[in-house]
Parts: structure tokens; C-alpha cells; sequence
């Protein structure tokens, strides 16, 4: 077959190979490129007849069957989450070597809800009403509103850029949903769990192509015991592109 | 009867998803072949991909310099136009096919750019459950058979 010749430079095969051959007619296999899921004549009758075909086991109650764009708010209780992120803490200081690798783990699961939460919250604001957030002080004004009502229920406390460095910026919350029941041991020094938090906004920025380091800091004042400030530091490259386009 | 090619770029240019078809909405239905296979010739099939990857150059400059989620037609190239999107997480969906067809000689085919633009936005949806497995990483390939099912329907209903 003539087809064979055409390769995918895809890095990440994943699981499939190059021999394996989807039984229903669907599905994109990275190794076998666009010979794999090409539409033949029976494909083409259950696409032009709207067949029902169960594909995979999940098929009939599948995630692309559901509408994730409603901008009805979903809450979860308060208390279950807490008790979830208690055990997240706990595994993850199990496995750590010191305080400075808790934080790495914690900021590392944040991460991959940050990608996620972006492209959903954009999805949910709309593509009427919404634009792409191509400056940084928009992306953090984004972040700092929209984003963290999605997340959090209501937007962050403070965004403020620091006056020294011209590359941080920081963005407060005066009580971190996550830690609200969470008090550091002395021993402990200053660990902080919202750390979590902080991957969630670092994975955020990073996957919009803002690359930034994001830690969180315990900076409490009256009335406010946990208030935590997320630092981002954006990277060099990232002030230059921002000059030349914007300058 | 134009043919189609559609993929999906992640961050670090690499292939997420890729399909050919041809527009299901034949009006010459004299044609043996069911509608929706593919007509690319074989050496048009094997440039796809390259007219597209090069296209990703052309993305990233308009990328910043525009606040759009849809780029519109971005690069053509020898009668194949190029058509791209790209989402806040940096994704990038182009869509390549002929500018016209030649069956007929004369014909000379609209394209409504509003239904390539409703194409985007839906596949864009469809990403994003996509991206709502955990069991799935940014940047991997998607090799779901439902996702893949959905992208030909909506191909079948706006291409």
C-alpha cells in the first residue's frame, strides 16, 4: 500500500504500534498516521446514517456526549474536598525526601489541573465574549479573576507587581480554599500547602506560553492567618517577546 | 467534492490527531465512492503534512499578534489553503484542502469561512473534554475512537 510510506514524526507513540488496527474503523493511530482512521465505505455509511455504535465500553455515556460549557456553578462540599486534599498532603509527605520536595510534589499535581482549568475556563467564558490573553498583565488579570472564580468560587484577593524585580508579580488570597483547615506544625518551618495551589497557577501560565516559576508564601496579617501570597517570576525570554511586540 | 485534512498541533509541534475526509455534501452523487473518503491524490497526501507544519511558523507570529482564538486562512500554498485556530493552551487545529475542484472543469467552490470558524470552535470542545480524562497528558496523542467518531460528524455536518 502506497499509504505505508507516510509517517507521523510523532515522538510519543504512546501504547500503539504500527500493527495495530482499529477493529471499529475509528480512532487515530499516531504510529500508523492518517491510514489509520481514514473514512472507508462502511465508516461512511454509519457516519451518514448517525448508526448509534458503541466503540468503547464507556460509549454510551461518554464525556464528549456531555455539555462541559454550561455556566451553571457545580459545587462540591467543602469538607470532602478537605479531607481529600488532607490525604493528598499526607501521601505526598510520605514520599518526600524534606519539606522543599513536599512542596515540588504538591506544586506538580497542581500542575496538570491548571493546564486543564485554563482551556475549560476559556471554553466557558465563551468564544463570543472571550478573547486569547496574549499579555502578561491580561493572563494575570485573567488568572486572577475569571480563573480563580471557576476554581475557587470567587476571584483572588490581590494582584500586585513587585517594585523591585520587573518580572514578579504577585497574586494574594487572603484565606487558600485548600489550607483553610491546615495549620503548620512549628518543626515544619515554612512549609506552605498552598503549593498546590501554586502548580495550578504555574501550569496555567505555562501551558498559555507564559513560562513562570510559582511559589507560595505565608505572609499573614490580622484577621487573616493563612493569607498566602503566590509569587511568579515569568522567565527572562518572556519580557523580551513582551517588549518587542508591546514595547 | 473537496477533500479535507485536519490536525491538531500540541505545544512542542508535535501531531496530536490527524484526518483526512471529503466533504460529505455532494451534490454529484453519480460518483461510485460513498461520500466522506478522501481524495487527495497520492502526492498530495504525502505533502499534507508538510504544507501544514509550515504553516506553524505563520501561527506563531500571528499567535501574538492577534487576540483571536480563530486565525482564519493563515498560508496557502499551490491551490491548498490552510486555514488554522489555536486555543489559550497553545493548541493548534489547521485545516488544509483545494481551493477548488477541478471535476468539472469550471467550478470554482465557495467556502463559507463561517463554517470552517463553527468547525473550530466545536472540535475546540471537543478537545477540551478530551483534556478532562486524567488519563490524559498534555501533548498526547489522541487515539480515543469516540473522539475520533465525533470529529467526522462534525466534519459530515459543517464541511
Amino acid at each position: 500500500m502506497s499509504d505505508d510510506i507516510i509517517l507521523p514524526s510523532a515522538t510519543s507513540m504512546s501504547t500503539l504500534t504500527i500493527s495495530d488496527v482499529s477493529r471499529t474503523g475509528f480512532g487515530y493511530n499516531p504510529s500508523v498516521g492518517t491510514a489509520s482512521n481514514s473514512i472507508t465505505s462502511e465508516t461512511s455509511n454509519i457516519l451518514l446514517n448517525r448508526k448509534t455504535i458503541s466503540l468503547t465500553p464507556t460509549s454510551a455515556n461518554s464525556i464528549y456526549d456531555k455539555n462541559v460549557s454550561s455556566k451553571k456553578i457545580t459545587e462540591i462540599s467543602l469538607s470532602s474536598l478537605s479531607f481529600l486534599f488532607c490525604e493528598i498532603v499526607n501521601w505526598s509527605h510520605k514520599n518526600s525526601k524534606g519539606i522543599q520536595d513536599l512542596e515540588t510534589r504538591l506544586n506538580g499535581l497542581g500542575y496538570q489541573i491548571g493546564q486543564r482549568f485554563l482551556e475549560l475556563t476559556k471554553l466557558r467564558e465563551g468564544f463570543k465574549n472571550s478573547k486569547r490573553e496574549i499579555r502578561i498583565i491580561e493572563v494575570l488579570q485573567f488568572i486572577h479573576g475569571s480563573f480563580w472564580k471557576s476554581i475557587f468560587g470567587r476571584a483572588a484577593n490581590d494582584l500586585e507587581k513587585s517594585q523591585d524585580v520587573s518580572n514578579e508579580y504577585m497574586i494574594i488570597d487572603n484565606a487558600p480554599l485548600v489550607s483553610r483547615f491546615i495549620s503548620i506544625p512549628k518543626d515544619y518551618g515554612n512549609l506552605n500547602c498552598s503549593a498546590f495551589m501554586a502548580g495550578i497557577i504555574e501550569g496555567a501560565l505555562d501551558s498559555a506560553s507564559f513560562q513562570a516559576d510559582v511559589t507560595a508564601h505565608s505572609v499573614p496579617v490580622d484577621g487573616y492567618p493563612s493569607r498566602t501570597v503566590f509569587l511568579i517570576k515569568f522567565h527572562e525570554s518572556l519580557m523580551v517577546r513582551e517588549s518587542l511586540r508591546f514595547g | 467534492m473537496s477533500s479535507y485534512y485536519f490536525s491538531i498541533i500540541g505545544t512542542r509541534d508535535n501531531p496530536l490527531y490527524e484526518v483526512e475526509f471529503s466533504s460529505f455534501k455532494s451534490s454529484s452523487s453519480s460518483s461510485s465512492t460513498p461520500p466522506g473518503i478522501s481524495q487527495f491524490t497520492d502526492s498530495v497526501k504525502e505533502i499534507l503534512p508538510f504544507v501544514s507544519n509550515s504553516s506553524l511558523d505563520l501561527i506563531e507570529d500571528a499567535q501574538w499578534s492577534t487576540s483571536q482564538f480563530n486565525l482564519g486562512r493563515i498560508d496557502s500554498f499551490y491551490g491548498l489553503l490552510v486555514y488554522a485556530f489555536i486555543t489559550q493552551g497553545n493548541i493548534k487545529f489547521i485545516l488544509c484542502f483545494e481551493s477548488s475542484t477541478t471535476n468539472n472543469g469550471n467550478v470554482t467552490q465557495k467556502y463559507d469561512e463561517n463554517s470552517i470558524k463553527q468547525f473550530f470552535i466545536e472540535i475546540n470542545d471537543l478537545y477540551v473534554k478530551c483534556l478532562l480524562n486524567p488519563f490524559y497528558a498534555v501533548n498526547d496523542a489522541i487515539t480515543s475512537p469516540d473522539f475520533d467518531l465525533k470529529v467526522k460528524l462534525l466534519a459530515k455536518k459543517y464541511l
